[in-house]
């Protein structure tokens, strides 16, 4: 019989009577031939595998990390509470000294939801990890936290919500955002003002191979790993890089995201997208699920896998080689970049514009950080949508100093409900509240 | 009359059951060198006087392949697995011979790479020369597609004695167990079909007009013949026999605790809405994980004849069994003597019941008296503790719906229900630690061997229908069939239902108007590029296990006149 040679919880949470729609990607027989697979290999029988029951989150764990106009029993069901407490419960099993590591295979994903939501972008609502990783810091302590994201998506919402935070060190390997969804994820979003080089994209080229993410890995991500010395290391992840997956265009394997697992040594892996639900997802779960506990995951491999489609040229090898270079050194020269990029500035401001596929709804952001070399710095945003909808979001760091605290306060008293008829609202980090007016 | 025997590691007893009332039940020493005589000298005690004629019914839980298990007398098996890519293979490998056969089934059922047959052949020949007879044929995903198997089976030469083929053991997936679950059915095959035989002669000699029927660990039972293809689900019938006689002696609705307080072992078992509840995967059978659907039971080394010891200056109760109590000659100070010399019971020698106390007490600080009662708390506490932590474990198993999230529905005891022998004595210390109401219905110390007499046929199906691929699966019955486009979740179950009705008939044809009960059915839409192509169904049925409770106005008569 087997033994896991590393204690891991599990958290699989199939959402079997939820869906978008009937015929969307994220439906119900999502994760059926996955938890088949996990069931006929015997997986929760290996000593030291441990499932758990997922639970449903508060709307405060949402709170804490989204501002959700106008509320957010109006933008989530109770399917992404339960994905949201389902990260929380893994996560807590490993803070607990339950298990070493654990695994939430729950849906629907999160790592396309940003800090204001409107609406549905890239099938998520909420952010997951970031939800998960909020109630860590506020229930069990100050951490520093990586978070490798090996969806093939870029993770634009997670890149937004730990954009000014120094102690969230945010890693994207992605396919490169001129050939796919959501089109951002380049090496100069580097980060806020006030954690700038705390963002590194990697923005592979179509038809990456295995050897091009397993280089990736060997030669930028362990690399920036050990430098910044996190407490916890997050994997996101996501599974349509896989080379069966129907909407990117890569060719990573069940094999391969087991041995990245292995190497990375993730303290929680929460899973994201990948649609391929029958030639990929039962794998690969079963290969990251092994990697974690220490078992032997030599034999997975996908019934159809053969060398060739999972190769890659010599041109895209070079590329990679590069990129992974080029953004080292720039990680390496964050506290240079900074002092450049913020030289003679009080404030720095942003605008963009942000789409929500699902409702075909257009936010324009005007976003403005003051410059702190103490915190992330105050923020807030002017949002408005193409619906009609303004709204104000103050937005107070976890660990704001007390100037940026009280001027946070003070812009939520002066600003006043006739220039932003939707609402005003006051993310609070520091008390942990959300205040509406 | 309903005949009932449960045989355990110790005592064997029996029940006549007639008009809902106990007739008359015995107790004999079971003995391990032979058991079928132990059942043909207890059935002789128990049917004393009684015409033949009168009985219809022949109940048996037995521990024979238990035993064999234990002593090592099982038959060397021959293991094909066909494992395909995944988990090391490797850590199955629990035949004589083991052969890891190329080919693939996924888990749609679609073969994804094929049997070699030179491979088989190859085996085929090892296994003849090594004269290997019983034989376990297992593949990964076979409930999703039982062909390979079943291709596997014909390659070989025939003459073999036994094969077990996995998909025919159960329905649900699980490949490690299912090895393990099919080599111990094809390792007691033996056993089991020589013990039958015994009872068949039995039975014939005395002209009994109807098929004695085997326990089975879900609290159900199967015909002698039927369970000579899956002895496996007769090896651990003892805990379900209990519970099953609880449940005709006090009879409930609500959520309750089931303790068996027997000699060496207190068993605890649970029922929701006064339906006991199952393992969730399997039970463990000498020590492997399986697939034998079972009543959920677990087993607490604590019962009346535990070993008493004081280590590190503090009371030790079991886990081990000596021997009997010092009362009745045995080597060691037991639970059993602390209730005689409290005076709650009268048996045996107390004098040696009271000094072994008064010995073990002056290192203590104790004197017997206080001992007893110090004895008899720790034993209630200890159980209530093992309760609470099963307790927990059970309100926190994972769901997979968002509605059976929000419903959130906990188990909750609002009774105990104890048997077993020691029970009745042990009452007050229960109900102090569990604050709820203990109940010791009277017969509780044969409450096993009514529930062997009361239990009824069961058996359970799994259909899995594909409709993108057009085919449907009972693995149970090795069927694959084809099902139109338009196949629903409202006619498989039909169809599942029909097959169940069919199966229990040929298994057991006196309990054919049996309820039928869904346990799981699920549908799934098949979607390929934004187009719905097809329904992935999976229905569960089963025969719904029940016993006919007792009359228990007579059942209380009757216990006064005999206890
Ligand atoms: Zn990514
Ligand atoms: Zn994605
Ligand atoms: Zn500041």
């Amino acid at each position: 019989m087997y033994k896991a040679a590393c204690r891991l919880g599990l958290v699989f949470f199939p959402a079997f009577d939820w869906a978008i729609d009937p015929t969307h990607p994220e439906r119900e027989e999502r994760l059926l031939y996955t938890q088949d697979q996990v069931l006929e290999e015997g997986i929760l029988d290996i000593e030291g595998i441990r499932e758990y029951r997922a639970r449903r989150a508060a709307v405060q764990d949402v709170e804490r990390v989204h501002i959700c106009v106008p509320e957010v029993g109006a933008r989530v069901t109770e399917s992404h509470l339960i994905a949201a407490g389902g990260a929380i419960v893994a996560a807590e099993a490993v803070l607990k000294g339950e298990v070493d590591k654990a695994f939430a295979i729950v849906r629907p994903p999160g790592h396309h939801a940003m800090r204001i939501v409107h609406g549905a972008r890239g099938f998520c609502n909420i952010n997951m990890e970031a939800i998960m990783l909020e109630y860590i810091r506020r229930h069990y302590g100050p951490k520093r936290i990586a978070i490798v994201d090996t969806d093939c998506h870029h993770g634009d919402g997670s890149q937004d919500i730990y954009w000014h935070d120094k102690d969230s060190l945010y890693i994207s390997l992605h396919q490169d955002g001129r050939t796919l969804y959501p089109g951002t994820g380049f090496l100069n979003e580097f980060g806020g003002p006030n954690a700038f080089g705390y963002n590194l994209n990697l923005p592979l080229p179509p038809e990456t191979g295995e050897e091009g993410f397993l280089s990736a890995l060997e030669h930028f991500i362990l690399p920036v790993l050990a430098d910044f010395k996190p407490d916890l290391v997050i994997n996101s992840a996501g599974q349509d890089n896989h080379y069966t997956d129907p909407i990117t265009n890569m060719r990573f394997s069940a094999q391969g995201y087991a041995r990245l697992n292995d190497r990375l040594q993730p303290d929680i892996a929460v899973l994201e997208g990948g649609y391929s639900i029958e030639g990929a997802l039962p794998y690969v779960n079963v290969g990251i699920i092994l990697a974690l506990a220490g078992v032997d995951y030599s034999g997975i491999r996908e019934p159809d896998y053969s060398p060739e489609k999972v190769a890659q040229s010599q041109r895209v090898s070079d590329y990679i080689a590069r990129l992974c270079d080029e953004t080292y050194q720039a990680w390496e020269q964050r506290d240079t970049l900074r002092a450049e990029y913020i030289r003679g500035k009080k404030e720095i401001s942003r605008r963009r514009r942000i789409y929500y596929d699902t409702e075909g709804l257009m936010e324009t952001q005007e976003e403005t950080t003051l410059i702190c070399d103490h915190c992330g710095g105050l923020s807030w945003i002017d949002s408005r949508t193409d619906r009609g909808q303004h709204i104000l979001a103050i937005l107070i760091p976890r660990d704001a100093c007390p100037r940026c605290q009280e001027e946070g306060h003070a812009l939520f008293e002066r600003s006043r409900t006739t220039d932003y008829p939707d609402g005003i609202y006051l993310q609070e980090r520091v008390e942990d509240t959300l205040l509406k007016k | 009359m309903f005949v009932g025997l449960d045989m355990g590691g110790t005592h064997t007893d029996a029940v006549l059951i007639a008009g809902g009332q106990v007739k008359r039940h015995c107790k004999t020493p079971t003995d391990p060198e032979d058991f079928l005589r132990t059942v043909t000298r207890t059935l002789d005690a128990v049917l004393e006087g009684v015409e033949g004629g009168q009985v219809e019914r022949l109940n048996l839980s037995t521990t024979v392949c238990t035993n064999a298990i234990v002593t090592g007398r099982t038959s060397p098996i021959g293991l094909l697995l066909e494992p395909g890519p995944g988990l090391n293979p490797a850590a199955l490998t629990c035949g004589q011979k083991n052969f890891i056969l190329s080919g693939s089934i996924d888990h749609r059922g679609r073969p994804t790479s094929p049997l070699v047959k030179e491979e088989i052949k190859a085996a085929d020949r090892e296994l003849r020369q090594a004269g290997i007879r019983h034989l376990a044929i297992v593949g990964k995903f076979s409930p999703r597609n039982p062909e390979h198997e079943l291709a596997i089976k014909d390659t070989l030469s025939p003459g073999y004695q036994f094969i077990t083929t996995g998909h025919h053991l159960s329905g649900r997936l699980n490949f490690p167990r299912r090895v393990f679950t099919a080599c111990l059915n094809s390792a007691v095959a033996a056993t089991f079909s020589a013990f039958a035989g015994a009872i068949k002669t039995y039975t014939t000699a005395r002209q009994w007009p109807f098929t004695p029927h085997v326990l089975k660990a879900d609290g159900g039972t199967l015909s002698l013949e039927a369970s000579l293809s899956l002895p496996v689900e007769t090896i651990l019938s003892g805990p379900s026999a209990s519970i099953m006689g609880a449940l005709a002696l006090a009879p409930t609705t609500r959520d309750a605790i089931i303790l068996d307080i027997g000699g060496t072992t207190t068993d605890i078992a649970f029922l929701a809405d006064g339906v006991p509840l199952y393992e969730p995967r399997g039970i463990n059978l000498a020590g492997y994980p399986t697939l034998v659907w079972a009543l959920f039971s677990y087993s607490l080394g604590l019962g009346g004849d535990s070993c008493l010891r004081v280590k590190d200056g503090h009371l030790v109760i079991g886990p081990d069994r000596q021997g009997p109590a010092l009362a009745l000659g045995g080597p060691a100070a037991t639970p059993t003597d602390a209730l005689i010399t409290m005076g709650r019971l009268d048996l045996g020698d107390k004098a040696l019941a009271s000094q072994g106390l008064t010995q073990l007490g002056s290192r203590l600080g104790m004197t017997a008296h206080e001992l007893a009662h110090a004895i008899l708390q720790q034993m209630a506490a200890a159980i209530v503790a093992r309760v609470e932590t099963l307790l927990a474990a059970i309100n926190s198993q994972p769901v997979y719906t968002v509605r059976e999230v929000l419903e959130g529905r906990q188990l909750r005891p609002r009774q105990v229900i104890a048997i077993g022998a020691p029970a009745p004595l042990l009452a007050p210390e229960l109900e102090a630690v569990f604050g709820l109401p203990v109940l010791v219905p009277p017969l509780a110390g044969v409450a096993n061997a009514i529930g062997a007499a009361l239990s009824q046929p069961t058996t359970e199906l799994t259909l899995l229908a594909d409709t993108q691929q057009g085919f449907l699966t009972v693995p149970e019955e090795g069927l694959r069939e084809r099902v139109p486009s338009g196949f629903s979740l409202d006619r498989a179950r039909h169809r599942a239902l029909e097959l169940l009705q069919a199966r229990l008939r040929r298994l057991a044809p006196a309990a054919a108007g049996a309820e039928l009960e869904v346990v799981e059915e699920q549908s799934f839409n098949m979607v390929s590029g934004f187009y719905t192509t097809g329904k992935n169904i999976r229905v569960k049925v089963q025969v719904k296990p029940r016993v006919v409770p007792l009359d228990r106005q007579d059942a209380q008569g009757e216990a006064e006149g005999n206890v």
